[in-house]
């Protein structure tokens, strides 16, 4: 009995040790984000000239899971020191409860005012006060293609709808098949097609019919809306224009559909998605060579009077905590150099206009930085703003429902009911 | 010799069925095995069967898969958190439940069939809706971000299952030798230590696999309690960080299945020799 | 046992505490939080409630949790127990055991991968890296997006990943307790000239009654938080939404903590069948001593 005594005593100890937080003590500031894998290394190789010039230890947590550690390490007080915002929608709901220090309190304001476009300080700001800096952007309004495979059939690049259509026909003329699209995206399955429908329906209604659709102003079951779904299923529900027709769409992974621009002969000759879809092209087929066996032209404008909008999404960093090493690291990332560093890894188009275009990995990515900075109208990723029952709820089902053929007015009326129920109006 | 053959063939549709079962059961895990040694390229363009149109083509297969994962994530780093939260993960809650369950089977008190059942229905209680709370408390206890907040909440979540299937053994016990050791001035502390756990030996077994594989598994708890940085980040975490955000490089988790698989089957396979008869039958005779 | 009144509880208070702080408090907290609004500012009575016996998802989610339960209860329990009895006779035993746990061992993420080379669908023509349609397309049928396939086809499919994870647990469960049957009762009633079918329903289910339904009731609470199976492969698309993946969305991703509650606290209510059976293999069991 009483060996057990002294083993429990033992052990006690011990556990009492372990008490100790794991974390030792050192000037440091900790960092949530949904980056993993080639993202998170080049977050890292982003932040060692800010470790090695100030001494701050930066922990970096990357995981997908974002929206829920997020959520519960929030709720219970304990945020880490900044992280990543999963869109701004979540951004506005935390500052709306005062869990976000407000940035202008210790940021320079001259030096953001030259550095940042006023669009994208307005889309970091909630009621007047800044509390978000973005870091990199994705530009969505682009339509990828094979050059080589267009100049083999003879097709040339279109610059209104009525063209791409005519070419969209063309190709079927020809045997083939134009469009290669997939919306599978395991939990997120159906956010390609949202990008469908908010870059279509920028090119049909001016920008504030697209503002008053995000804020829910206008019901989903809007005329304009109405059009742009069914602009959307004029080719998606088409089997003859999209590869496999709905159900491959439906699934197949977003990341894969590319691969149809280049198989032998060209399964499909057009796919529409943002810059960041380069990386698997690249890592599908590693010797491709950007410009030369993909390019991309911009989504075209449909109705003359609204242009080339550009969509896009960015990634937005917060604070929650207010330390003076948090509040060093924020002044860094939003800086030149630490984006040059970040965008010049991954390929994706800097927020920051001081930024050398220099650090862009190829033209490609140059045209899409220039495309992006001189759009006359740009327009974030409606679904992002919108409150996430709708954006990352009942948009995405949306989406899938009227791919896999429902009536479009019960898709709609579906989306406008969590609609109504999420904004409360 | 006319009866063995005729055994033979009357078991002989048993053996066919287990066969087909277990061919089923290994099916899927095989076509991810192949794939982990494919490369990417070729893992999205064609079926992992058509390796065996040329089965001795070495050059389809790489290791590239297990190298990317191995050299990721810290492994070494990685295994020893994992094992730190895992063991006393198991070995609180199985210890906590031997004896709770002992005192509902084999002991009269007040309130003992209201709380057994309190502690089957809690079986339900979906742990996600857990963690705000229990982190508040954790950050005012200091407890978050520490070993010993992620055991306690580990054997918290485990503790009702765990409790349910030890009761379940422990009371299937023979009363009689709870009667004669009582007889022999046992104190319930003699019973418990000298014949309840040491008959116990097969549940407790496969209790500990499942505990073990739950917590070895575990991603959530170990994010939200513990948080994510490399230094007490366990492998599900490293395993999970590694395809990035928009799932760019998913090819390696075929690898990472089997890297991180590797322990729990090592344990259940060393453990499955207490699964066999007769210890118990043998005591009872004795 | 006769014990002096406080010991019973120096073996119970342990587990009582742990269980009170880690399951019981939270409840509680839930139970509280389900009657307030999204982020439980105001009281909103039992609104959340009427949304979930009205709204048009949870309604779905209802009916797929049910055919879960049809499905998945008696599959794995059956096929547990099945193959507990007859591997029982073979020599391979183990080998077999092994193979039908492994599945146990993997972690969801892993599962779901490996599933993905199962149902993955490509248009007719091209070549399917599923092994499913390529068996279709190999008999010269069409192939089936088995996912996207509804009502029917994609929740089968889902429902027998879960089985095919799941099986495992009761196989070790219900072997455990098939060894635990005197052999010389089985040899018994060999000599006494009954066949095994009459062998396996008079003596061997009855005895080991208790553990089929330990192994039930723990199957049946698996299917209410079914969960990771359901958000990895459709995350609830194409209607194939559960009762857990919409708490985790509403809870984590809607940001509506009332609505997560009220679901959480529904699933309290639908086990009072599992309840009431275990009262009464209690009270059996007390009998019986």
């Amino acid at each position: 009995m009483k060996k057990h005594f002294y083993l429990f005593i033992v052990l006690v100890g011990l556990i009492s040790l372990l008490f100790i937080p794991v974390h030792a003590e050192q000037k440091s500031v900790t960092v949530m984000g949904v980056w993993t894998g080639a993202e998170a290394d080049a977050f890292n190789k982003m932040v060692a000239p800010f470790e090695k010039e100030t001494g701050i230890k930066v922990e970096f947590t990357g995981t997908r899971d974002l929206p829920a550690i997020l959520t519960t390490r929030v709720e219970a007080g304990n945020p880490p020191d900044i992280s990543v915002m999963p869109n701004p929608g979540q951004m506005i709901e935390f500052a709306k409860d005062g869990k976000l220090v407000p940035l202008a309190t210790f940021m320079d304001r001259e030096k953001l005012l030259s550095d940042y476009s006023q669009a994208w300080l307005d889309l970091g700001s909630y009621d007047g006060k800044l509390y978000s800096i973005f870091i990199s952007a994705d530009l969505k309004s682009m339509v990828w293609y094979n050059p080589k495979a267009f100049a083999a059939a003879g097709y040339e690049v279109p610059s209104t709808w009525d063209e791409l259509m005519q070419l969209s026909d063309k190709i079927i003329a020809d045997g083939n098949t134009p469009w290669c699209i997939g919306v599978e995206s395991g939990a997120a399955s159906g956010w390609p097609g949202t990008d469908w429908i908010e870059d279509i329906l920028l090119r049909i209604a001016p920008p504030e019919t697209y503002d008053a659709w995000v804020n829910h102003e206008i019901p989903w079951t809007d005329e304009k809306v109405v059009e742009a779904f069914e602009i959307f299923g004029q080719i998606v529900l088409n089997e003859e224009y999209v590869y496999g027709g709905p159900k491959a769409v439906l699934t197949i992974n977003f990341a894969d559909s590319p691969d149809a621009l280049f198989t032998d002969p060209p399964n499909a000759y057009l796919h529409r998605q943002a810059t960041f879809i380069k990386s698997f092209m690249l890592e599908h087929f590693p010797d491709l060579v950007p410009g030369e066996d993909f390019d991309f032209f911009p989504f075209p404008p449909i109705k003359e009077e609204f242009g080339t909008p550009a969509l896009g999404a960015a990634d937005m960093l917060a604070m929650f905590n207010d330390t003076p090493e948090a509040r060093a690291f924020m002044e860094y990332i939003a800086s030149a150099p630490a984006q040059e560093i970040w965008v010049g890894e991954l390929g994706k188009l800097a927020p920051n206009q001081k930024v050398d275009p220099m650090v862009y990995p190829d033209d490609i990515t140059r045209k899409a930085a220039k495309f992006l900075g001189e759009a006359s109208v740009f327009r974030f990723d409606g679904s992002d703003l919108m409150p996430a029952a709708v954006g990352s709820g009942a948009f995405w089902t949306g989406i899938l429902d009227y791919i896999s053929g429902y009536p479009l007015p019960e898709v709609l009326a579906q989306i406008e009911a969590a609609a109504v129920d999420a904004y409360g109006k | 010799m006319i009866a063995k053959q005729n055994r033979f063939l009357l078991s002989l549709p048993l053996h066919i069925f287990i066969i087909l079962v277990a061919l089923i059961w290994i099916f899927p895990t095989a076509g991810l095995l192949i794939t982990s040694f494919r490369p990417a390229s070729e893992v999205a363009s064609s079926g992992w069967w058509t390796v065996f149109a040329n089965p001795f083509d070495f050059t389809q297969f790489t290791l590239s898969n297990y190298k990317d994962v191995i050299t990721n994530i810290g492994i070494g780093r990685a295994f020893v958190n994992t094992l730190i939260i895992t063991i006393p993960a198991c070995i609180i809650p199985i210890i906590i439940a031997s004896f709770a369950a002992y005192a509902f089977a084999w002991m009269e008190f007040w309130g003992r069939r209201f709380f057994f059942i309190l502690f089957v229905g809690l079986l339900v209680v979906p742990l996600q809706m857990t963690l705000i709370p229990i982190l508040r408390i954790f950050n005012q206890l200091g407890l978050s971000g520490s070993f010993l907040g992620i055991w306690l909440a580990h054997a918290g979540y485990g503790l009702p299952l765990v409790i349910y299937l030890m009761y379940n053994f422990v009371s299937g016990l023979p009363s009689e030798i709870f009667e004669s050791a009582t007889i022999d001035g046992a104190t319930t502390f003699q019973i418990f230590k000298s014949i309840v756990l040491p008959l116990s030996v097969p549940a407790l077994a496969s209790i500990t696999i499942f505990q073990f594989i739950w917590v070895w598994n575990d991603l959530l708890v170990a994010l939200v309690y513990l948080g994510g940085t490399p230094d007490v980040a366990p492998l599900t975490v490293r395993i999970s960080a590694l395809v990035g955000s928009y799932g760019q490089n998913w090819e390696l988790l075929t690898a990472a299945a089997f890297v991180s698989m590797l322990l729990p089957l090592i344990i259940f396979l060393s453990l499955q020799r207490y699964f066999v008869r007769g210890i118990l039958a043998g005591s009872i005779k004795g | 046992m006769r014990t002096h009144w406080f010991t019973p509880w120096l073996y119970v208070i342990p587990a009582l505490a742990t269980l009170v702080f880690f399951l019981i408090y939270p409840s509680f907290n839930t139970l509280v939080i389900s009657f307030f609004g999204p982020q439980s500012e105001k009281l909103v009575g039992f609104a959340n409630y009427i949304y979930c016996f009205t709204n048009e998802i949870m309604l779905s989610a209802f009916r797929n949790n049910l055919l879960w339960v049809a499905l998945f209860v008696p599959l794995t329990v059956f096929l547990g127990l099945i193959l507990a009895v007859i591997l029982d006779r073979v020599r391979y035993e183990s080998l077999v055991k092994s193979i039908i746990f492994m599945p146990m061992a993997i972690s969801f993420v892993g599962a779901g991968v490996i599933w993905k080379f199962v149902y993955s669908y490509r248009p007719t023509g091209s070549a399917q890296i599923g092994i499913l349609n390529a068996f279709l397309t190999f008999l010269g049928r069409q192939p089936i997006p088995w996912l996207i396939e509804r009502p029917w086809i994609n929740n089968i499919c889902l429902i027998i990943v879960g089985i095919w994870i799941w099986t495992g647990f009761c196989l070790v469960v219900l072997s455990a307790s098939y060894k635990g049957i005197p052999r010389e009762l089985l040899e018994a009633a060999r000599v006494d000239g009954a066949n095994e079918y009459r062998i396996f329903w008079k003596i061997t289910l009855p005895l080991m009654k208790p553990t089929v339904a330990v192994v039930a009731t723990t199957m049946f609470i698996n299917v209410l938080k079914v969960f990771d199976i359901v958000y990895v492969m459709t995350n609830g698309a194409f209607s194939t939404e559960v009762i857990a993946n919409r708490m985790y969305k509403e809870m984590f991703i809607f940001r509506n903590y009332g609505r997560a509650s009220a679901i959480a606290s529904l699933l309290l209510l639908f086990i009072i069948p599992m309840i009431i059976i275990n009262v009464q293999r209690f009270r059996e069991q007390e009998a019986f001593r």
